[in-house]
């Protein structure tokens, strides 16, 4: 089976929305061919074929970006905006979030904004308190929004034209840990429904819910856990708002046990939303609390010891399964 | 100037007036509860700028609006009952004054945060410009929208795309209730254009012949692909920040400077010196003052808006159970 990795999906996906539909551009710093096609190479090779005004580099201006795509698409294009880093979004957040979101909601309907949010962040490579953060619980709390995150390339490539196709504002947030990993390679004109989470382990006494680079770990740890005899189910959002509450639901319920895991903060994160969704809609069938796991409540340290103690470690993930076994042997 | 042309200006700016007239009227005698951004002293400005504009013009404007919406031709009806948040409202009584949306007249963003129109009024231009569909933008704000990192973001992007879109100033002398010397060090907002090497200019709002001009101007250069153009249009806000507020801290010699140049009577006496009659005047007003009041009466006959709408329009779908743990 061929491989690509998480920058060549997303590049071939943005690739077949540009050919397929004009209205498609990209905006964002460094993005064109003269300045390297982005910081990452996500648009690598788009600029020749689609010229600059649908590859538009702009001037550090993360307000004025985001406007030009909110104004874009209130027209009908289907602007892509790269905000380099997800920090670097809360420089725009008034576009996002008083605009982008709700203009539909508040023309009564007259307007609409399908307008991709493309960025990127992560814990792990020591870029420290302002390079680092993962905000999805921000934009999760804001109706009008839809957030996503791939934790793989086939989803990636899928996820992204989903995104697109989309006639709602999505930030698709890419984690730096995951471009470089080489994935199953999808093929041509692979598309993933938003809304719909994937379930890469299926198990029977645990489930993990989680999203994006963490993900990885969870797969991991349904492996080693598996040896113990513990079988674990890992369930990837892939689309974090709105999330698919039936499949998280279906799975607990059939295994009793839940723990949430993500790269974000944990305190006021998006685990404490899907944990109080369990709780209210299945509280007689747990057979152990839900369990969440996320990062310390710090900014993301620089020094490569603080940021592992900072992120959530396949250890943890694995002591938080043992211990909602542990509960429902004890009761 | 064509006299038809005049004609129209004096029409919109009529209709305006008689609106924002009404608007007291119905907020002093508690027919109606809302907090209005009232537009008297800045009819005219509005209506001379939309006015060398093509309805399918984008306009971006902002909570002090309802000038420049009416201007641009939302119809009043609808324009009324979404300002009384009635479900015949433009926006379904969702959006309210601070929010009219109107994509038939072009008018497609009002927003209620100072400065955050303008990098929208550039992904509209944007648009047309890759397009090619030969539409301009104008998007309109004050003198205080002038200090927020947006407008100064905005207007370089602008520039550097060379994008179709004017950037309209109505310079009013005050960012809510801080005069423009009080906020501003520069002695003019076209002055800051240089920064960005923008084209500006600066005209009397309240004459209607020179602000036409300037909006023509502006208007054939942004559809010729000559780029954008800062127009600041010095005008009064003639009844403080929002109707009913105290405007105490105006000087005494600025009110009167207000008063003096109030475009109304000002606009009649041309009216009259290009050889309009008064009673071809009083004929207009007589079918615009009818068309206000059946405007008022439309809305308030007209229902609330249902509960289910707070599911509706959050996305294209509707939001359900399950969704949002609804």
């Amino acid at each position: 089976m061929s491989k690509i990795t998480m920058v060549q999906a997303l590049n071939r996906a943005i690739d077949e929305a540009m050919a397929e539909d004009e209205g498609v551009i990209l905006l964002g710093e460094d993005v064109a061919a003269k300045q390297g096609g982005g910081v990452f190479k996500v648009s690598s090779g788009l600029t020749e074929k689609y010229g600059e005004h649908r590859i538009r580099a702009t001037p550090i201006s993360e307000t004025a970006i985001m406007g030009a795509c909110v104004g874009a698409a209130l027209a009908g294009m289907r602007p892509i905006a790269e905000i380099m880093l997800m920090n670097f979004v809360t420089v725009a957040m008034d576009q996002i979030v008083n605009h982008a979101a709700k203009l539909r909601f508040m023309s009564g309907g007259q307007t609409n904004v399908p307008l991709v949010i493309r960025t990127t962040t992560g814990v792990g490579v020591g870029f420290g308190g302002q390079h680092s953060d993962m905000l999805e619980a921000w934009f999760a709390h804001v109706p009008g929004l839809k957030i996503v995150t791939p934790s793989n390339a086939a989803d990636a490539q899928g996820l992204m034209r989903a995104a697109i196709a989309c006639n709602d504002p999505v930030i698709f947030i890419e984690n730096i840990l995951c471009y470089g990993l080489q994935g199953e390679d999808p093929g041509a004109n692979h598309v993933v429904p938003l809304g719909q989470a994937a379930v890469p382990v299926t198990g029977t006494d645990c489930t993990i819910i989680t999203y994006g680079r963490t993900v990885i770990d969870a797969i991991a740890v349904a492996g080693q856990l598996r040896d113990e005899g513990i079988s674990v189910e890992v369930i990837d959002l892939r689309t974090i708002a709105p999330f698919d509450e039936a499949t998280v639901l279906a799975s607990v319920r059939k295994t009793g046990r839940a723990v949430v895991l993500h790269e974000a903060v944990k305190a006021f994160g998006t685990g404490a939303e899907i944990s109080a969704r369990i709780n209210e809609k299945l509280f007689g069938q747990l057979k152990a609390p839900v369990h969440r796991i996320g990062g310390a409540f710090s900014a993301v340290p620089m020094a490569s010891v603080l940021e592992q103690a900072w992120i959530p470690t396949k250890d943890e993930i694995a002591t938080a399964v043992r211990h909602a076994m542990a509960w429902s042997a004890a009761t | 100037m064509e006299r038809d042309k005049l004609l129209d200006i004096y029409r919109r700016t009529m209709r305006v007036a008689r609106f924002d007239e009404q608007m007291r009227t119905m907020i002093m005698s508690g027919k109606l509860a809302t907090l209005y951004y009232t537009v008297r002293g800045q009819e005219l400005v509005s209506a001379a700028m939309m006015a060398a504009l093509d309805q399918g013009d984008y306009l971006v404007t902002t909570y002090r609006g309802q000038h420049d919406q009416i201007a641009k031709g939302v119809p009043l009806g609808p324009l009324i009952a979404e300002i009384a948040g009635r479900a015949t409202g433009t926006c379904k009584g969702k959006g309210g004054s601070m929010h009219i949306t109107h994509p038939a007249s072009g008018v497609m963003v009002t927003t209620g945060v100072v400065g955050s129109g303008l990098p929208i009024a550039n992904g509209l231009a944007m648009a047309s410009q890759n397009r090619q569909d030969g539409k301009v933008t104008v998007t309109c704000f004050g003198d205080g929208a002038t200090n927020i990192g947006a407008f100064h973001e905005a207007m370089n992007m602008a520039q550097l795309y060379a994008l179709p879109v004017i950037f309209f100033c109505q310079n009013n002398h005050y960012g809510e209730h801080t005069a423009f010397a009080d906020h501003t060090k520069v002695e003019s907002i076209a002055a800051r254009a240089a920064a960005y090497r923008m084209r500006a200019v600066t005209v009397d709002g309240n004459d209607a012949e020179a602000m036409y001009a300037v909006a023509q101007e502006a208007v054939a250069r942004a559809r010729a692909g000559e780029g954008p153009t800062l127009i600041e249009a010095m005008c009064y806000r003639m009844m403080g920040h929002f109707f009913g507020a105290d405007f105490s801290y105006m000087p005494k010699e600025h009110i009167e400077e207000m008063k003096a140049a109030d475009p109304l009577p000002r606009l009649r006496q041309l009216m009259l010196d290009r050889q309009f009659t008064e009673s071809e005047l009083d004929a207009q007003l007589a079918g615009i003052e009818a068309e206000v009041a059946a405007a008022f009466q439309f809305a308030f006959d007209s229902p609330f808006p249902g509960a289910d709408e707070l599911q509706k329009d959050v996305f294209e779908e509707v939001v359900a159970e399950g969704m949002y743990g609804a």
